[in-house]
């Protein structure tokens, strides 16, 4: 097929950047939506140009570092998959595709497609841990059951990529679904209750000095999600944080 | 030719590990704070090790190339990590487990330090579910186990089929605890492109700053290299895009010697290639072989009209497909291990019976996992006179509590409906045995120099087991590496910082900056891909699942040539002094075009097959094993160990002579 690109190119932080058109012919419904973007770099250092930068790593929907907003949507039209996992046999002969970088205040342009976001780093770092030194001096794995039902959901919240989309997506650049991951996840497991109030106040002071916006249950994250990570992992914050708020 | 130290301890090999960790030297609290430790790569092991030596007081610098050390490739392991943990009372113990990896890996590892990886195996677990990482549980609350290729134990602990990201995340988390406190520096977004040698010892590193271009000198007492495999060495690969073997590279030029580059494993369960503009490979779990039943077409004329699009496998009758695992390894069936499993299926693909347009794919089909669930469930709830249909259904609910995301990936990638039709796979390189020679205690022939990980070459052999990387990972950073490191730093308490300002560190900023200038003036005709892709072609056809001696001298010249119409050719766009994708990659490729041919040349120098090296020189040519690789264990039960000397076809051999004192040398029968 034969497709029109409208790309946003951007030099650096501080520089204005701009929608800009190319044209890439002959590409494969098999092929993923990168391997298009492989293949139009591949154009532009052959002509001269400079090949237009974005994130990726995996290419397999796990690490986290692919970060596209394609036709107005994160990780473009699918669901449940994340850029690297979108096929062009999604788009038709002749379609124009935008193709754009999140879009946040929390998460500033880098160059071109890339984005910072050392944001998230920050919050982890705030409190997205159990405070156990890795000596090897724990007890035996098995010495404290959990009930397969908190273990399993407990994983589906850590299942959590990192990538962003979520907030990308919101009206407000909210993170909310991000952060409520890891809170749920800690929140869920025995592990994780020793500093469970410490941790939900930690994690959502980081969160707002980041200037990331405030939650309104719109419910885009959820749906835009690779991992499809729940909403009720932000109800479970603010559960745990008016609990911890109460304490004191 | 020297004889390489290995500083295995002596005693018996139970023991071997606990002695010397009692008798080894210390520095105590006051003094680790005197002293700084650069960790290069965040995967399980670099994350893992960054985290304890801050734990214990030592100031570290971490470094990884992307966004965040939560990326590194560690986290696309799927299926599971070992521990000799018996909680499933099959008869499983650390001698076990020792044993399987030791014959797993062809008897080409070394003894020791596998038996301390067994050792440690079980706390690892213990370690991750303290951090709460979310292992699958069964309805007691008990950790559940799987089985794993190679084994007759279940040991295999789980997370989903995301293991791999929730050790990491793990790890991950016990490093921002000390990014919080301030006893990690993280470098995001930063590449290692050189190590510094000071009166002989490693003192630090030259990174780009990937974002700013920024050339910057980072001093340490001791550097720690933990950057993963080189498998993209034949471009495609199941590792990351920006997976790459610089860092290793580096060092074996200043002095660290490489080994047994030529063992990698092709791994049997990948999604088949599907045309020229493809970027990368994707496994599907091992775990799926549990299930799974491997089959191909027994009749040509049926694998002829599949390929042609004019059969579907399902129209295939029972007893017109050949199960060719279950036929020639009856005793472990599906299960045998992935060299073994690989070299059945391009077996089967050379003589014609390939299922896909291009011939070089099999089958794995999940139709009687199915069924046999879905009775068993049928039976549980209840429903003696199931339809086929409520069958079907009940089956597929149990392979999608088990498998879902690996089958809705495979959907993603194929656009076929796994769970109606058989998945086709085919072997893909994935992981790389050998890598930077280490001693005991992990460091390599440059004093204060270590390497962890997928990048050292020390645990598996000729071939790895499944679920085995990521224990040996997290082994070496959680609980090897922060025991034997402080040996070495104990004669470095009145050290003091290390200058950045000294002519060694001069030189080397000098040699780095002329490399990136040299690319960015060099003007060329053709992009770094360009080159990298033809690299992977000659691996791939020549230095591949099969080898011999003709092929191998060609690719060696072949690669020559390549490199050096590379550095005539190369074209690198845009400038040095920003974000450059392009030249990061050049720098990466560069070193790929001096290590393939290092790959070549120990290929060629070791005329056995063992593990996932197989030399057509050397096959079993009578009896039951017919056909099987051929070890040779009096020529060559050694770790090739080789030295830079300029040119790669110039490297120099070291042996290291493998000794089995615990276990007898015998040839691998998974009949």
């Amino acid at each position: 097929m034969n497709l029109t690109l409208k790309i946003w190119r951007q030099k650096g932080p501080d520089v204005k950047g701009k929608l800009v058109d190319y044209k890439v012919n002959d590409i494969s419904e098999h092929m993923s939506f990168l391997e298009m973007m492989d293949v139009l770099n591949e154009q532009l250092v052959n002509s001269g140009d400079e090949p237009v930068a974005f994130d990726h790593d995996c290419r397999e929907g796990i690490c986290g570092m692919c970060s596209l907003y394609i036709n107005g949507e994160a990780h473009g039209p699918d669901r449940a998959i994340t850029t690297c996992q979108l096929h062009m046999r999604s788009f038709k002969d002749g379609d124009t595709i935008y193709i754009e970088p999140w879009r946040a205040a929390a998460f500033p342009v880098i160059k071109d497609l890339v984005v910072d976001r050392m944001a998230f780093e920050r919050i982890q770092q705030a409190g997205g841990f159990v405070s156990v030194n890795t000596s090897g001096n724990t007890q035996d794995a098995n010495s404290l059951p959990i009930s397969k039902h908190a273990a399993d959901e407990a994983m589906d919240a850590a299942a959590c990529i990192g990538c962003g989309a979520c907030v990308a997506t919101c009206k407000n650049s909210s993170a909310m679904l991000f952060v409520g991951a890891k809170v749920s996840q800690y929140a869920l497991l025995p592990q994780g209750q020793v500093e469970a109030a410490d941790r939900v106040k930690n994690m959502v002071a980081q969160m707002d000095l980041e200037g990331f916006g405030n939650c309104t249950n719109t419910g885009a994250c959820e749906i835009e999600c690779p991992k499809g990570i729940s909403l009720s992992n932000i109800a479970r914050m603010n559960r745990e944080y008016l609990r911890a708020s109460l304490k004191g | 030719m020297s004889v390489l130290d290995s500083k295995v301890p002596k005693g018996p090999i139970k023991d071997k590990w606990t002695i010397y960790k009692d008798k080894i030297n210390l520095v105590n609290p006051a003094n680790k704070r005197n002293i700084d430790i650069i960790v290069v790569g965040t995967g399980l092991a670099g994350g893992s090790a960054a985290a304890t030596l801050a734990e214990q007081g030592y100031n570290v610098k971490a470094f990884c190339y992307q966004d965040s050390p939560r990326r590194a490739h560690s986290i696309a392991a799927q299926g599971g990590i070992n521990a000799a943990k018996n909680y499933m009372g099959d008869g499983d113990s650390n001698y076990r487990l020792f044993y399987d990896t030791v014959k797993g890996g062809d008897y080409r590892s070394r003894e020791a330090n596998v038996h301390r990886l067994a050792e440690v195996s079980g706390n690892i677990i213990d370690q991750c579910v303290a951090q709460g990482v979310p292992f699958a549980r069964d309805y007691g609350g008990l950790l559940d186990n799987r089985s794993f290729g190679g084994v007759l134990v279940s040991r295999t602990f789980y997370a989903k089929g995301q293991t791999g990201q929730q050790l990491l995340l793990g790890a991950y988390s016990a490093m921002n605890r000390q990014i919080a406190r301030g006893k990690i520096e993280m470098f995001n977004r930063h590449e290692m492109l050189d190590v510094v040698k000071v009166d002989g010892k490693a003192r630090g590193i030259i990174t780009r700053d990937l974002i700013s271009g920024e050339i910057e000198r980072h001093s340490a007492h001791a550097v720690v290299i933990a950057t993963g495999g080189y498998g993209n060495v034949y471009f495609l690969s199941t590792n990351a895009m920006g997976s790459n073997a610089t860092a290793a590279w580096k060092i074996h030029k200043k002095g660290a010697y490489f080994a047994n580059p030529c063992f990698t494993q092709i791994h049997p369960t990948c999604i088949p290639r599907s045309g020229d503009y493809q970027s990368k490979l994707t496994l599907m779990s091992e775990s799926l072989r549990n299930d799974g039943r491997i089959w191909v077409p027994a009749n040509i004329e049926d694998a002829k009209a599949i390929q042609q699009g004019k059969l579907k496998p399902t129209e295939i009758a029972e007893e017109n497909r050949d199960y060719y695992l279950e036929r020639r390894y009856p005793a472990f069936g599906n299960l045998v291990p992935r060299d073994v499993a690989s070299r059945a299926a391009k077996e089967r693909c050379d003589e014609g019976y390939g299922v896909n347009a291009t011939g070089e794919a099999v089958y794995l089909d999940f139709a009687a996992a199915i069924e046999r669930y879905g009775k068993e469930q049928a039976k549980i709830h209840g429903h003696h006179d199931a339809s086929k249909e409520k069958i079907t259904e009940l089956g597929e609910g149990v392979i999608e509590e088990k498998y879902g995301n690996l089958f809705q990936m495979y959907e993603k990638i194929v656009a076929e409906n796994p769970y109606k039709t058989p998945m086709m796979i085919y072997p893909a390189t994935h992981y790389t045995m050998g890598g930077v020679w280490v001693d005991y205690n992990l460091m390599t022939t440059v004093p204060g120099l270590y390497c962890i990980g997928e990048a050292n070459f020390s645990d598996h052999g000729a071939n790895r087991l499944g679920a085995s990387a990521l224990m040996q990972g997290l082994a070496d950073g959680y609980f090897v590496l922060p025991y034997t490191i402080g040996d070495y730093l104990s004669d470095d308490i009145r050290t003091g910082k290390i200058p950045t300002n000294s002519p060694e560190f001069d030189a080397v900023e000098k040699e780095v900056t002329e490399r990136i200038n040299f690319f960015m003036n060099n003007k060329g005709t053709k992009s770094v891909d360009h080159f990298h892709k033809r690299l992977g072609k000659v691996m791939w056809n020549k230095v591949g699942m099969a080898r011999n001696a003709t092929h191998l001298n060609e690719a060696m010249a072949e690669i020559k040539a390549i490199r050096e119409e590379f550095w005539k050719e190369v074209k690198v766009p845009g400038d040095a002094n920003e974000m450059n994708l392009e030249l990061e990659k050049a720098g990466r490729v560069a070193d790929f075009l001096e290590l393939g041919e290092l790959f070549a040349k120990d290929a060629l120098d070791r005329n056995e097959s063992c593990g996932g090296h197989y030399r057509e020189e050397s096959v079993v040519t009578e009896g039951e094993q017919k056909g099987e690789a051929l070890r040779n264990d009096e020529e060559f039960a050694y770790v090739s160990a080789w030295e830079y000397k300029g040119e790669p076809s110039d490297a120099v051999l070291h042996k290291e002579h493998l000794e089995f004192k615990d276990i007898e040398l015998k040839q691998r029968s998974y009949k």
